[in-house]
C-alpha cells in the first residue's frame, strides 16, 4: 500500500485517532517510514497492524549522535500478504531512554527489544525479563552507542607507530 | 614333602620311570630360544638396533607425537582445521587426527576462531579441565591479536591462556596450522621449562572428581545399578 501518498494517507488516520501522534514521514527509496510521538507509539503500531502489516520482522536500535533525541528503535513490518513493509521510528532522548514494549503484541519482540537494550540501553517499559542477552550479564556500558569506545586491542599502523610503546 | 613338579595323574615320584617329560620340553623350549646368532654376533646385532635414551625424552617423544586435539572450533578458522583432517592435509601422518570429544581426552586445545569475552570463561574452563602435559594453539588472527574482529567484544587468547603456538593467517591455510601443529611437536621433543605458564596459574588445574563430590554427585551413569 504505502506510496508516497499511501503514507500520508495512514499518518493521517493516526493522526486523527491521537492527536499529535505522528512526528514526520519520510519516504525514500520506494520505503515508508513514520517516526512516531514515543508515547503515542503502541497506538500507531496497533493501526498499522490491523492494516495488514502484522509481521514484525525487526526491531533495532539507532544511535543518532550528535542529534537530539538521541536514540531511536525501528520497528520494520511487514504485510505478508500484500508483500508490503514499513518503519515505525520512535525517537528518545538520551537522559531518559525509556520505550513502551510491545512484546505482548508481537512475541518475536521479546529477544529483539533485550538486544536493543543490550546494546543502546533503551529500556523498554513493560518487558517481561529485561535483561542482557549477547554480552555478559556483568558487562558495563551500552556497546554500540556511538560515544562507546571501540574497544579491542591497539593495533600498530605507520601513523602511529611512534606512539605505541611496545618496550616498556 | 612331596613335591609334585607336573601333572597330578603320572604319580608323584620325580627322577624315575620313563624319561622325564618336563626335562625334554625344557630341553626343547631351550633350543626353540636359540636363533641363528650366537654369542658375539648376537651381541653386536644387538647394539646395532638397541638404542639407550631417557625415559622423559623417549616419554616426550610419544607424546609429540600423537597428540590428540580436542573436538573444538570457534568460528570461520574452525572449518579450516576440519579440512586439516581430510585427505588433502591429512594430519593423520603425524598422528594428530584422533579429535577428542572430551577436554580430559584431550593433549591440545586449538582455539580456532574469534574468542569473544562471554566464550572466555568457557574455554579457560575447558583448559582447566585438560590433564597434564598440555598445549594450546592459538589458530589465526582473532585469537591472537584479534584480527579484524578488533572490537569490545572480542578478546586475544593469551590474556587468559598460556598459549604454546601462534599462528598468522585469517583463516590460515590447513597447511599453515599443520606446520604450527609441527613446531609445536618439534617444542614438545625440545621440551623447554614451561615456567610462563605459572603466570596464567595454568598448572595443577585439573578438575578431578574426587570421592566426597562423588558421594554427592547427581548425573553419574550407572551410579544406581552399581549402588545396588
Amino acid at each position: 500500500m504505502p506510496d508516497a501518498t499511501g503514507l500520508e494517507l495512514l499518518a493521517q488516520e493516526i493522526g486523527e485517532r491521537r492527536d499529535g501522534a505522528v512526528l514526520s514521514t519520510v519516504f525514500f527509496r520506494e520505503h515508508a517510514a513514520l517516526l512516531v510521538d514515543p508515547p503515542a507509539l503502541r497506538d500507531a503500531l496497533c493501526f498499522v497492524r490491523d492494516r495488514g502489516y502484522r509481521f514484525l520482522s525487526s526491531v533495532h536500535g539507532v544511535d543518532y549522535w550528535p542529534e537530539e533525541p538521541r536514540l531511536g528503535v525501528h520497528y520494520e513490518l511487514l504485510d505478508m500478504e500484500e508483500v508490503d513493509r514499513i518503519s515505525v521510528k520512535v525517537r528518545v532522548p538520551i537522559a531518559e531512554p525509556q520505550v513502551d514494549s510491545v512484546v505482548d503484541l508481537w512475541a518475536t519482540a521479546d529477544h529483539q527489544e533485550r538486544e536493543v537494550y543490550d546494546m543502546f540501553g533503551v529500556v523498554f517499559r513493560g518487558h517481561p525479563d529485561l535483561r542482557r542477552i549477547l554480552m555478559p550479564e556483568d558487562y558495563e556500558g551500552f556497546p554500540q552507542r556511538r560515544d562507546f569506545p571501540i574497544g579491542g586491542e591497539p593495533v600498530m599502523f605507520t601513523h602511529n607507530e611512534r606512539d605505541m610503546n611496545y618496550i616498556e | 614333602m612331596e613335591v609334585i613338579r607336573h601333572g597330578g595323574g603320572n604319580g608323584g615320584e620325580s627322577g624315575s620311570g620313563p624319561p622325564d617329560d618336563f626335562r625334554v620340553r625344557q630341553l626343547r623350549a631351550r633350543d626353540m630360544l636359540t636363533g641363528d646368532l650366537q654369542d658375539s654376533e648376537l651381541e653386536s646385532y644387538l647394539e646395532e638396533r638397541l638404542l639407550f635414551t631417557t625415559f622423559e625424552k623417549a616419554a616426550n617423544w610419544a607424546r609429540s607425537n600423537a597428540l590428540f586435539p580436542a573436538t573444538f572450533g570457534l568460528a570461520c578458522c574452525a572449518i579450516e582445521m576440519m579440512s586439516m583432517v581430510g585427505a588433502r592435509a591429512d594430519i593423520a601422518r603425524f598422528g594428530f587426527e584422533v579429535f577428542r570429544a572430551s577436554p580430559r581426552q584431550a593433549d591440545m586445545l586449538i582455539l580456532s576462531g574469534r574468542i569473544s569475552i562471554k566464550m572466555a570463561p568457557v574455554i579457560r574452563r575447558l583448559y582447566d579441565q585438560m590433564l597434564e602435559p598440555k598445549w594450546v594453539i592459538a589458530m589465526g588472527a582473532c585469537s591472537s591479536s584479534m584480527g579484524v574482529f578488533n572490537n569490545y567484544a572480542i578478546t586475544p587468547a593469551d590474556k587468559f591462556l598460556p598459549v604454546d603456538v601462534h599462528i598468522p593467517g585469517c583463516p590460515p591455510r590447513p597447511e599453515a596450522l599443520l606446520h604450527g601443529i609441527l613446531r609445536l611437536r618439534s617444542k614438545v621433543q625440545a621440551n623447554p621449562p614451561e615456567g610462563w605458564r605459572a603466570r596464567y596459574g595454568g598448572e595443577g588445574t585439573e578438575e578431578v572428581v574426587g570421592a566426597e563430590q562423588e558421594a554427592h554427585a547427581e548425573n553419574v551413569p550407572g551410579r544406581d545399578t552399581l549402588s545396588g
